[in-house]
């Protein structure tokens, strides 16, 4: 399908438009600036859900192709697209965003400042989703970065400029790392930032050149991956989160993370299939520590914020689980689990935002009763809690269940690494992964109990206000969307299908 | 004869020069004759304004065809006399050092301790001058004097602070270390002018060397007339002065010390050595190329792990600006092994990294010297922990010195990396992937102490962080203005780099 509009350069110029505009607005209509913010959101959200459903599911591959050149002497291009994985992406992109500015109505404080640096953030995650030039993914990459390290440093909660730096350090020398693998496969590749040539040319390669390129895999996934915290590089994450405003916490949990898993995925599996199924049978120990340490954490804690960045380091583990896999099981389980655990997290750290905007409590020892004063939000946790250990019905359980399948069926194929081996570890992983179930009921169980639903014994605690109606809104859109893709998971695992095929088709090629 | 014959048009080749040299001429004039009516500041404004005209009308009017028909039996971009190469690498240089200039006397206006007076301005302006001569110089004879003047001009200008003893120590410094290897540059020249039978004109240097300079004494030459070149870019061995001068000198000459003069050093020696010593028909030539390969790695090495150690901001600067040295010596290796296989495609492409880093090196260090030298005055104090809390006591300010520290690093998309990217990719295309993979490891250990400013300026908190800082117009405009070039040429660098590009090309015939 070819579209004359540029749609995939409009979503992501939307964010960039509104923030102009909210910069020549007077500083005093804050309503006018709040609202450009979720006018500008809700233009990208009903884009994307156009490229979502315009997206071609009977023919796979790059679909909404922008392409002109740029740098031309480094192979640099503006080459933006989106296959199955990516399209799901871009539209909860645009659900977080649009409901992160909802609950940020209450944000007074410099709100001009506040919404330009958000709208900015997410059009660097729109840009990251989409760019198939490695270089362009780069720049959104450190975009995003900005913004972020500002959001947290000028607008966070108690020890803010401590964890935002700490946060903008770990994400920055990761993408280091990364680009440094990036590098030693774009001058032995082919010398284009360009991925599908950059792709083409990594297959070309002599058997005798790959196995130069192959060790450096590892700085590919591990660099990114230290966005999608990867144990133990995840220390960031439950700090920035505490730390940070609760838009920025539901972007960066929901969507950001899942760009660090993207681009794992993308720029390390897609692009070097073969080294992929080398390491990844090793790195696997890393991601089941991530699912099992993290959600034993989060059982352990008492700060609400940290509960749940916890639980979201836990979440990305499960993704990656299912990107080590390395079959279609797994890798359709784990774009299911990255757009419903994005939009779970989403939805879990707006409701913390809520409570401490009100309370300004976030221990769960000082609160109680809260199911009186904000029912819907208490409804809003469970639906919440239930999509992430994995019941039928809600998206966690499709997702769940195929990843295990995934890593059960991996154990099937040779191992490359141990040579005559097969990689009978992974049922084991299978089984000890389960248990992230037992564990995410354990505190999710445990939050609810205490915050919501406990005698209320603090009795400042139940004068608070009520949620207001753009609040509930949010709460419902976003429980509606989990329990629309638990029901009918179809919906958007017909188009995430299609890009798995294509990764798909890619290592049976590096294999045969 | 290796030169074009004499014509008035040849004066159009050192137009730039000669316009810098009235134009530093009529500042002294105004600020002799006015006594005390016309306030420093405006002396400084009008000094950047000259250099402005100068530069404009010297775009307009100097600049060098593309093309030259060619001339039998010679070589038609040598003029006057063969003093002078007419080309575009000159010229690209010539719009380096005067932007540099420009910039340079712009902060200066606002830094109190240099009390620049008129002669300050006249001493920049004579220093970009002979800079311009350096990049042009086509002759021993006309190479040394170049040479000499901006050294000359520099060495001065170093110790202007004159009522602290240590920018004293600093302008004497830089003058014993300066004659010293300028002393040992001469000795050098004047072998070869042995050796040549007494010629002292490149082209003819090296048709009345070529197969005889596998004699030692031709070896020697080579050797000490590098000590020059790395003198004057401060690589190892000769870096010893950079720290000290540097600390000591007046801080937005550093800037201009530590760029300017730094791709000055570079022309002469891309110059010299590719038109004295033609990889691989001169035999000594394997000595230049095989040697700088270590060179950068040493310079390099050492510049990132000695500025990690350092506390003061100027010093830190300093071992920093020493390692972007050994970056650009990257690019100067694999010129020489391009040149040596007789690649010219590679060769150019090597010379245009070097030049385009040099360009985008200059900017990004200018605007951080600004920054540093309006903070070291408003706080008082040259430690790094004078920038603790400058994030929120001068955001904007702050931001441009974030984006300097980034780029200096080489992080994406900002120019550094391109930059970078550009050297890394010649010196791959020669093989070099040892040298590269040294590259990428000092960047990272880079990391340390440019991220080190933008923690401080972040992170730490002062005694004053509630009280904004006040940035001084002309420099608030100059880290604006080269923090937005700096964007302009990532956004534009496919023009930026074609220039580069057909500036290596000049040099290369």
């Amino acid at each position: 399908m070819n579209f004359s509009i540029p749609v995939l350069t409009l979503i992501m110029l939307m964010p960039v438009i509104g923030a102009a505009v909210i910069l020549l607005t007077p500083r005093e209509r804050t309503d006018i600036i709040k609202t450009i913010a979720a006018g500008s959101f809700l233009t990208s959200l009903l884009l994307s859900f156009f490229v979502f459903v315009g997206y071609d599911r009977t023919v796979s591959g790059f679909q909404f192709t922008e392409q002109t050149s740029w740098i031309q002497e480094l192979g640099i291009g503006y080459h933006v697209a989106v296959d199955g994985f990516s399209a799901p992406m871009l539209l909860l992109t645009a659900i977080v965003a649009f409901c992160a500015v909802l609950v940020s109505w209450k944000q007074d404080d410099r709100p001009r400042e506040f919404f330009s640096f958000l709208l900015m953030l997410v059009a660097g995650v729109f840009g990251a989703f989409m760019s198939l030039d490695i270089f362009l993914f780069l720049i959104f990459y450190e975009l995003v970065l900005f913004p972020v390290y500002v959001l947290i440093a000028g607008w966070g909660s108690k020890n803010r400029e401590y964890a935002a730096m700490k946060l903008t350090i770990y994400l920055f020398v990761g993408s280091l790392v990364a680009i440094i693998g990036l590098l030693v496969v774009y001058f032995q590749a082919g010398a284009t930032f360009d991925f599908v040539k950059l792709q083409q040319g990594v297959l070309a390669l002599s058997p005798e050149r790959f196995e130069q390129i192959k060790p450096w895999f590892i700085a590919v996934f591990i660099g990114f991956g230290v966005l999608a915290s990867i144990w133990p590089l995840h220390n960031w994450s439950p700090d920035g989160y505490a730390a940070a405003p609760t838009a920025v916490s539901m972007l960066h949990g929901g969507v950001l993370k899942a760009t660090g898993a993207y681009a794992a995925l993308r720029f390390g599996v897609q692009l070097m299939p073969e080294a992929a199924q080398y390491y990844l049978p090793v790195i696997v120990f890393l991601c089941l520590a991530n699912v099992i340490y993290a959600g034993l954490i989060a059982f352990r804690q008492t700060d609400l914020k940290y509960i749940i960045g916890f639980s979201s380091v836990a979440h990305l583990g499960l993704v990656l689980l299912g990107i080590t896999s390395l079959n279609e099981l797994g890798l359709n389980g784990a774009g299911l689990e990255l757009f419903a655990g994005g939009v779970m997290t989403g939805l879990m750290f707006a409701l913390v935002g809520m409570i401490y905007e009100r309370a300004h409590l976030r221990d769960i020892e000082e609160l109680n009763g809260m199911f009186r004063i904000m029912p819907l939000a208490a409804v809003g946790f469970v639906i919440g809690s239930l999509a992430a250990m994995g019941m039928p019905g809600l998206p966690g359980f499709p997702a769940e269940v195929m990843i295990f399948m995934g890593l059960w069926r991996a154990a099937e194929t040779p191992s490359l690494i141990f040579a005559g081996q097969l990689n009978w570890w992974f049922s084991w992983i299978a089984i000890a992964g389960v248990l992230t179930v037992v564990i995410t009921a354990a505190w999710t169980l445990r939050v609810a109990y205490k915050v919501y639903f406990s005698e209320p014994k603090n009795l400042e605690l139940q004068k608070l206000p009520g949620l207001d109606a753009l609040e509930k809104f949010s709460i419902v859109f976003m429980c509606g969307v989990l329990i629309l893709v638990g029901v009918m998971p179809n919906t958007v695992m017909q188009v995430i299908q299609v890009g798995v095929q294509t990764i798909l088709a890619s290592l049976t090629r590096a294999s045969g | 004869m290796a030169y074009s014959v004499f014509d008035p048009s040849h004066f159009l080749a050192i137009a730039p020069e000669i316009g810098l040299t009235l134009w530093a001429l009529v500042i002294l004039a105004v600020d002799m004759f006015s006594a005390r009516r016309i306030p420093r500041r405006t002396l400084g404004i009008l000094a950047a304004a000259g250099m402005a005209g100068v530069l404009v009308l010297s775009l307009l009017i100097a600049a060098p065809p593309a093309t030259v028909a060619p001339q039998i039996g010679g070589d038609a971009r040598s003029v006057l006399g063969g003093m002078i190469r007419h080309d575009l690498f000159a010229f690209v240089f010539r719009v380096i050092f005067i932007v540099a200039g420009i910039l340079t006397c712009l902060v200066s206006i606002d830094f109190r301790p240099a009390r620049a007076g008129g002669e300050y301005y006249a001493l920049l302006i004579l220093a970009t001058m002979s800079m311009g001569l350096m990049a042009a110089s086509n002759d021993l004879i006309m190479l040394y004097l170049a040479t000499e003047a901006s050294s000359f001009a520099l060495y001065l200008l170093a110790g202007f602070i004159r009522d602290t003893p240590r920018s004293a120590e600093a302008g004497i410094k830089y003058f014993v270390f300066g004659a010293v290897t300028s002393t040992i540059m001469l000795y050098g020249l004047a072998l070869i002018f042995g050796l040549s039978g007494g010629q002292t004109h490149y082209g003819a240097v090296a048709q009345a060397l070529a197969g005889a300079d596998t004699r030692m004494l031709a070896v020697l030459a080579v050797l000490l007339i590098i000590a020059g070149f790395a003198f004057k870019t401060s690589a190892v061995p000769f870096h010893f002065w950079t720290p000290d001068v540097y600390e000591g000198a007046p801080t937005p000459f550093v800037g201009f010390l530590s760029t300017a003069s730094k791709a000055a050093g570079f022309a002469i020696l891309m110059r010299f050595l590719l038109y004295v010593f033609e990889p691989p028909f001169s035999q000594a030539s394997v000595v230049w190329v095989q040697l700088m390969q270590p060179l950068a790695i040493l310079t390099m090495f050492l510049g990132n792990l000695l500025a990690i150690t350092q506390s003061n901001i100027k010093r830190m600067l300093a071992y920093s600006s020493i390692a972007q040295a050994g970056y650009m010596l990257i690019g100067v290796t694999a010129f020489g092994f391009a040149y040596s296989r007789q690649s010219s495609e590679a060769a150019a492409d090597a010379v245009a990294a070097v030049i385009f880093y040099a360009a985008t090196y200059m900017l990004t260090n200018v605007a951080a010297f600004a920054v540093v030298s309006i903070v070291s005055q408003r706080v008082g104090s040259e430690e790094i922990s004078a920038f603790n809390g400058l994030g929120r006591r001068a955001p904007y300010t702050a931001l441009g010195m974030t984006a300097a520290m980034l780029s200096l690093l080489g992080a994406p998309p900002l120019v550094g990396f391109l930059g970078k990217l550009f050297l890394f990719r010649a010196a791959i295309s020669d093989d070099l992937v040892f040298l590269v993979a040294i590259g990428v490891i000092n960047v990272l250990i880079s990391v340390f102490y440019y991220l080190g400013i933008v923690r401080a300026m972040y992170v730490e908190r002062s005694a004053n962080d509630a009280q904004p800082m006040i940035v001084p117009a002309a420099t608030g405009w100059v880290v604006l203005v080269s923090s937005a070039a700096i964007l302009f040429i990532t956004v534009a660098s496919t023009q930026f780099w074609s220039v580069a590009l057909d500036a290596a090309r000049a040099l290369l015939n």
